[in-house]
């Protein structure tokens, strides 16, 4: 994956959790998923598609879920509920679109999100696509953002120079 | 003064009717999609929409396409996670009045709201 398309998401995170929440987000070494659950037990999906296609997971530790959306609306809301739910979608939505307007030369949309509860439950990802894992920690708790995306420009320019290698 | 707020996300209504109802405004109606905004927009008759871009069923832009071809002058304000240039020119060939990209603070919010309103009252 082109690591030009991390950065993005760190600088991403860091404004929306400052702008909305007031919280500073430290984000730590980026890694390489292992395995297939996600890393924690709340996970909020969005798809992207155009120039960048994947998909992207904020996943939080079920306490820290709680708390941030506590800080982002003002209320508290039960983990299973349609407003805890909705407040995670809108946070990865945030954290996305303005990743996805810093990625240079590259024009991306996203899907609108979606949220899955469950202790070790798997995001399905596109095969051989690796997954980059950015831990992410604040006065919440924790959380980590996910990515899985192809960059399709940089693909096809590589598959181009690989034809006209062998031709 | 009559607001429609059109965004799927109740948190971000939420959001959003806390800063209108401290600049005083409180006859606000809610729409979760472009197509539930088309079904309320004649009943309501707004003075001002506040609008998301992606939302399910009936996204921003086709709503204020589809809102600009009866009704040309209320103003609208785009409320959006899409923050490229591009985007915001396509929604102002649209015809949206001015554009706020979320993450946002309430102060911009506000000053938006205030700048399109002084704006088409002027104009």
């Amino acid at each position: 994956m082109d690591p030009t398309l991390i950065a993005p998401f760190v600088k991403s995170v860091q404004n929306v959790f400052a702008t909305m929440l007031q919280l500073p987000v430290e984000v730590e070494e980026p890694k390489i998923k292992e395995g297939k659950s996600t890393t924690y037990d709340v996970s909020a999906i969005i798809g992207m598609s155009g120039d960048c296609v994947g998909s992207v997971v904020l996943s939080f530790e079920e306490e820290s879920a709680l708390r941030i959306v506590a800080l982002f609306t003002g209320t508290e809301a039960a983990v299973d509920s349609p407003d805890f739910a909705d407040a995670v979608g809108e946070l990865v939505n945030m954290i996305s679109g303005g990743a996805k307007a810093m990625f240079e030369g590259r024009k991306a949309s996203i899907s609108t999100p979606s949220v899955v509860l469950g202790s070790s439950h798997v995001v399905s990802s596109q095969k051989d696509l690796p997954t980059i894992v950015l831990p992410c920690v604040t006065d919440c708790g924790r959380f980590a953002i996910e990515i899985a995306i192809q960059d399709q420009v940089e693909s096809a320019d590589a598959e181009s120079q690989s034809t006209a290698t062998t031709a | 003064m009559k607001i429609l707020l059109v965004d799927d996300s109740k948190t971000m209504r939420n959001i959003q009717k806390s800063v209108l109802s401290q600049l005083g405004y409180s006859e606000i109606e809610e729409a979760c999609d472009g197509q539930d905004a088309l079904s309320k927009v004649k009943a309501f008759g707004p003075d001002l929409l506040l609008v998301d871009w992606n939302m399910p069923n009936m996204d921003g832009l086709s709503f204020v396409k589809a809102y600009r071809q009866d009704d040309k002058v209320t103003p609208i304000i785009m409320v959006t996670t899409e923050a490229e240039k591009s985007r915001v020119i396509e929604a102002i060939k649209a015809g949206v009045n001015n554009y706020v990209v979320k993450p946002f603070t309430p102060d911009l919010l506000s000053q938006r709201i205030q700048e399109t309103l002084e704006k088409c009252a002027a104009a």
